[in-house]
């Protein structure tokens, strides 16, 4: 977990244009991500954890301050963002959909077709390659979300609480499903989300933000082992220990917006 | 499965009541039949005309102009209305004259077309598509701004290019407002078709029912009229065969 820093954030500003006046989003954040980490971003909600992942994913340019990421290669795409709720397209079947990022970078229509038919095969949606997302659940559709990020074999996964709106069961299933597909690529993943379990169950290091505007408070390695049963990490009390001091850091950050 | 099965026996009971009502009528004396024809006399004469191949042709010269028209029309309307939709400069440059010229009665142009186009096919050509292009313009630009930006997102993540853009979120994403403003438009076709061949012309439906009440044959007018009303029903049914076709996606 020591390789060269895949993204590096140093004195990230973002402010925007509000109704009365600027308004900071985030403020002098700093952090970086060695490749191959599964990093997650916790803070209280507004706080600018999504302006975040866009400034990485270059839908917003930063206001000021520097932000590194791996160089597009020839063809190939240096991010892949998985997006919280609306995040497929409804006029594509789910192959279509999982061979869009492709797609658009050009590559030949049957090589986007071989690879996404292993893509859709790997989140076991193989049965489904032809339905549109209106017949597919919601579970369904983030798995093929998930399946076009992997698709277009990126340097770095960003995920926007890509699992925020599915219920417990489903959201536990993708979970395991990810920690598998990132297991077997080793890809760097920045995750954002705004559950503590899921924080701890899912990454090597969660960074906590504070309210708006946002900065990185602290840093909270995850020292559990892999793999990482639901059952197996909730009996030790390592996780107890983390999910407690993690609930610690977020009230700390509620009590500096109050005051 | 059952409820679509009564609207379809209804969409088809009740035209046919309709016209067994009015039938019955003429037969009661209720209404005169020198002024309005029953049913089975418009059929008769309908089925006279097609004999003699007056019918045929007069129907193939008007469908021409309006699927060329129409064509010519709504085919750089999508695209004037995708380009609309996705540029706001675009959009702020071309609204005031698109808004300026939309409500003009189009058939109020048809003079100034006959003057530029001549007396001919291509001014009922022009006429057709004239009219429907601002309606397919501003239902397909309103169909790209109504598009959840969340997949424009997803599409500048990826690094789609412009014309990746236009072609995988736009287009597709506007189609449903498209065939809405295809549907309208062909409505307005007919009607102009119909108006610009009752002004000058020298064939077409509009000018057999023209033709026929110079004469006072009040049947064969009757008959252009069915004959128009099948005409709108039928491009009606075929655009909403083609939106099936084209919108796979949609849950009916």
């Amino acid at each position: 977990m020591t390789g060269p820093a895949e993204i590096h954030v140093s004195g990230l500003t973002q402010v925007y244009r509000g109704a009365h006046g600027p308004v900071a989003a985030l403020e002098d954040v700093s952090f970086a991500v060695p490749a191959g980490e599964f990093c997650a971003v916790i803070g209280p909600s507004g706080c600018g954890k999504t302006t975040l992942l866009h400034v990485l994913a270059g839908l917003l340019a930063p206001t000021s301050g520097s932000v590194a990421m791996p160089q597009a290669g020839h063809g190939r795409l240096a991010t892949a963002v998985v997006f919280q709720g609306v995040s497929t397209f409804p006029w594509m079947t789910a192959l279509q959909n999982v061979a869009y990022g492709l797609r658009v970078q050009g590559v030949p229509p049957a090589e986007c077709r071989r690879s996404a038919e292993h893509h859709l095969a790997r989140v076991g949606l193989s049965a489904f390659r032809d339905a549109y997302p209106a017949q597919l659940s919601e579970g369904m559709r983030q798995r093929v979300s998930i399946a076009r990020a992997f698709a277009t074999d990126p340097d770095v996964l960003l995920m926007d609480e890509p699992f925020g709106s599915l219920d417990e069961q489903t959201r536990l299933h993708l979970q395991d499903e990810l920690l598998r597909l990132w297991e077997e690529s080793r890809k760097t993943i920045l995750f954002v989300t705004h559950g503590l379990d899921e924080a701890v169950r899912l990454a090597d290091r969660v960074l906590v933000m504070t309210a708006r505007p946002g900065r990185i408070k602290s840093e909270v390695p995850v020292p559990l082992g892999r793999p990482r049963g639901y059952r197996e990490i909730r009996e030790t009390p390592v996780y107890g220990a983390l999910t407690a001091r993690l609930w610690d850091e977020l009230e700390g950050t509620l009590d500096v917006a109050r005051s | 499965m059952s409820g679509r099965w009564a609207d379809r026996a209804l969409a088809v009971l009740s035209p046919l009541g309709f016209l067994a009502i009015w039938e019955a009528c003429c037969r009661l004396g209720v209404l005169d039949p020198r002024f309005i024809p029953a049913p089975t006399t418009v059929l008769h004469t309908m089925a006279a005309m097609t004999r003699t191949g007056e019918l045929p042709y007069h129907t193939f010269v008007s469908v021409r102009r309006i699927v060329f028209g129409f064509l010519l029309g709504a085919v750089p309307a999508v695209a004037v209305g995708l380009t609309m939709g996705l540029s706001r400069p675009v959009r702020a440059a071309l609204m005031p004259l698109v808004s300026a010229v939309y409500p003009i009665p189009k058939i109020a142009v048809y003079p100034l077309i006959i003057f530029y186009l001549g007396i001919g096919e291509a001014s009922k050509i022009g006429i057709v598509a004239v009219s429907i292009f601002f309606l397919v313009l501003l239902s397909t630009m309103a169909g790209v701004l109504a598009i959840d930006p969340a997949y424009f997102r997803i599409a500048r993540a990826y690094r789609a290019s412009a014309w990746s853009m236009f072609v995988t979120v736009a287009l597709p994403g506007a189609l449903p407002q498209i065939f809405t403003g295809l549907k309208l438009g062909m409505g307005f076709a007919l009607i102009v078709i119909v108006g610009a061949e009752l002004l000058g012309s020298t064939s077409g439906i509009g000018y057999l029912i023209w033709r026929s009440y110079q004469i006072f044959d009040i049947n064969a007018m009757f008959a252009g009229l069915l004959v128009t009303a099948i005409l709108g029903w039928v491009a009606t049914a075929g655009l909403d065969w083609l939106e099936h076709r084209a919108l796979p996606w949609k849950p009916s």
